[in-house]
């Protein structure tokens, strides 16, 4: 076996190995090592404010409308194109967050804690469906649910996983492969096993518990009857909205992936991809034994389904760090195990089965962690091999969210994308030297 | 070669699908064999793969 192939192995290894656990929760600013006041995060590869999209400009909009920085639209622009703000990418902080991936200083995160190899790794909160802001939305309604998001969600959910003593993410994640999940674009039984194993431990705390508190409340009327002119406890908001929302364990779940990519970053040789991610203008990839050196090109625009009253020239491009869970072998590489989501992206179930197999050609190893049913339990494709996807043209396959092209819309549609080949040209050029 | 004519054509088409398609279209039997060149048949890309074996 070559030195590199030897590599690879052990790229793919620790990633497997990593055990992320959902252990904390905290605000960003006082969490993330590095994180100030000045800063925001941002999905993808860097970017300046002159070269964001719509979705990306918009989200910065509402973070900074969000943190109290700017009173409006313009003077929030204003201040974007200062060089006062300072924009990063999530994965400088190992952070990640789905679509514009906008995250504040003053914002609450998970934390998510690598049990078997060390270190921390962390995501924002998932907002729901339509118009948010991690799509570039930032009406009232947007900031108001990311305020009831940070005090009351993010506190409540804080406490309960102390009492819980953390959440194995890992376990989630091959749960819910054997229940129809991809773990990226269809998250229902991520979510629903997120919320079973949390639950009791919500109901438990003392902020759970509350019904009178000087923080935002979120309407439940829409839920059920029993709420109209109740004010329900801090609980039972927490988990209506977990219960409305099957993205709720998403950004967590990235996390945990996030925590298995960075297991296999720094392998001396290794040709392994360690992070693909894309910020609305550009796509670009990491590789194991490339350092920080980001390879970048043009994202592409997904081919998918739209939502009612949108169509594809409302598209924007691809957008968004939720493929790291494709960087390690779930999402688009676990598509059999979820022939239910030709539903939401398009396609039909043959599909989902050609989108893995044709994934184990550009892979490394078979994952001894995550596996398919109806491939006789078959270990998903893992560990992309840049030197496999120049040799075979094939490239990565990606579930997405469409994000509306202008700021202040948000979601429009799912489908799939394709990353760019130059990137992985450019990074076996790199990779030759 | 009268015989390979006059007996049932089991075909296996690898590369263009368009051929697969056609004989397909014309109530053939064919199986589809997806290939392509390695690395596009670009010379340089072949040679820095051969470097990273």
């Amino acid at each position: 076996m070559s030195k590199i192939d030897q590599a690879n192995q052990e790229a793919v290894k620790k990633m497997m190995m990593s055990r992320p656990v959902w252990v904390d929760i905290g605000k960003a600013s006082e969490v993330i090592p590095g994180m100030k006041d000045n800063l925001f995060l941002h999905a993808g590869p860097p970017i300046t404010w002159d070269r964001m999209s719509g979705p990306l400009k918009g989200a910065i909009i509402g973070g900074l409308i969000y943190e109290g920085k700017a009173k409006d639209t313009a003077e929030a622009e204003k201040l974007g194109a200062s060089g006062d703000i300072e924009f990063a990418p999530c994965h400088h902080y190992n952070a990640v967050g789905p679509m514009a991936g906008v995250t504040t200083p003053s914002q609450q995160v998970f934390i998510v804690e690598d049990k078997e190899l060390g270190g921390y790794t962390y995501s924002n909160m998932n907002e729901g469906y339509g118009k948010v802001l991690r799509y570039g939305a930032y009406d009232d309604e947007v900031i108001n649910r990311l305020k009831w998001l940070d005090e009351v969600y993010a506190s409540v959910l804080k406490e309960a996983v102390h009492l819980a003593g953390g959440v194995d993410m890992k376990s989630i994640i091959a749960q819910a492969l054997h229940m129809g999940d991809d773990a990226h674009n269809r998250n229902r039984a991520t979510t629903s096993l997120f919320i079973r194993t949390i639950a009791p431990f919500i109901v438990e705390t003392q902020w759970g518990k509350k019904t009178d508190y000087d923080a935002p409340r979120l309407d439940l009327s829409n839920v059920s009857e029993y709420f109209k002119g109740k004010k329900a406890s801090a609980a039972a908001e927490v988990l209506a909205f977990m219960h409305s929302n099957d993205l709720t364990s998403l950004n967590a779940i990235m996390a945990a992936c996030k925590s298995m990519a960075l297991a296999a970053h720094g392998v001396e040789h290794s040709t392994v991809v360690t992070t693909m991610a894309r910020n609305g203008t550009d796509f670009g990839i990491r590789v194991s034994s490339t350092g920080d050196k980001w390879f970048t090109a043009p994202a592409n625009v997904p081919d998918g389904l739209y939502f009612s009253g949108f169509k594809s020239s409302d598209a924007n491009r691809d957008i968004g760090d939720s493929v790291i869970t494709e960087t390690v072998g779930v999402g688009g590489f676990a598509m059999a195990a979820a022939p239910a989501i030709v539903n939401f992206i398009g396609g039909s179930p043959a599909d989902a089965f050609d989108a893995t197999n044709e994934m184990y050609e550009i892979t490394v190893a078979e994952n001894n962690n995550f596996n398919i049913p109806a491939m006789d339990f078959k270990g998903t494709p893992t560990g992309i091999d840049v030197r496999k996807v120049v040799e075979k043209n094939i490239v990565p396959r990606i579930n997405t969210g469409i994000a509306h092209k202008e700021p202040g819309i948000g979601q429009v549609g799912a489908g799939i994308v394709k990353p760019p080949m130059e990137i992985f040209i450019d990074a076996l050029k790199e990779l030759a030297k | 070669m009268e015989t390979l004519f006059n007996s049932e054509l089991k075909i296996i088409n690898i590369g263009l699908e368009g051929f697969a398609e056609t004989l397909k279209e014309r109530g053939t039997s064919v199986m589809h064999v997806r290939w392509q060149p390695p690395a596009m048949g670009n010379d340089d890309l072949l040679s820095l793969l051969d470097k990273l074996k």
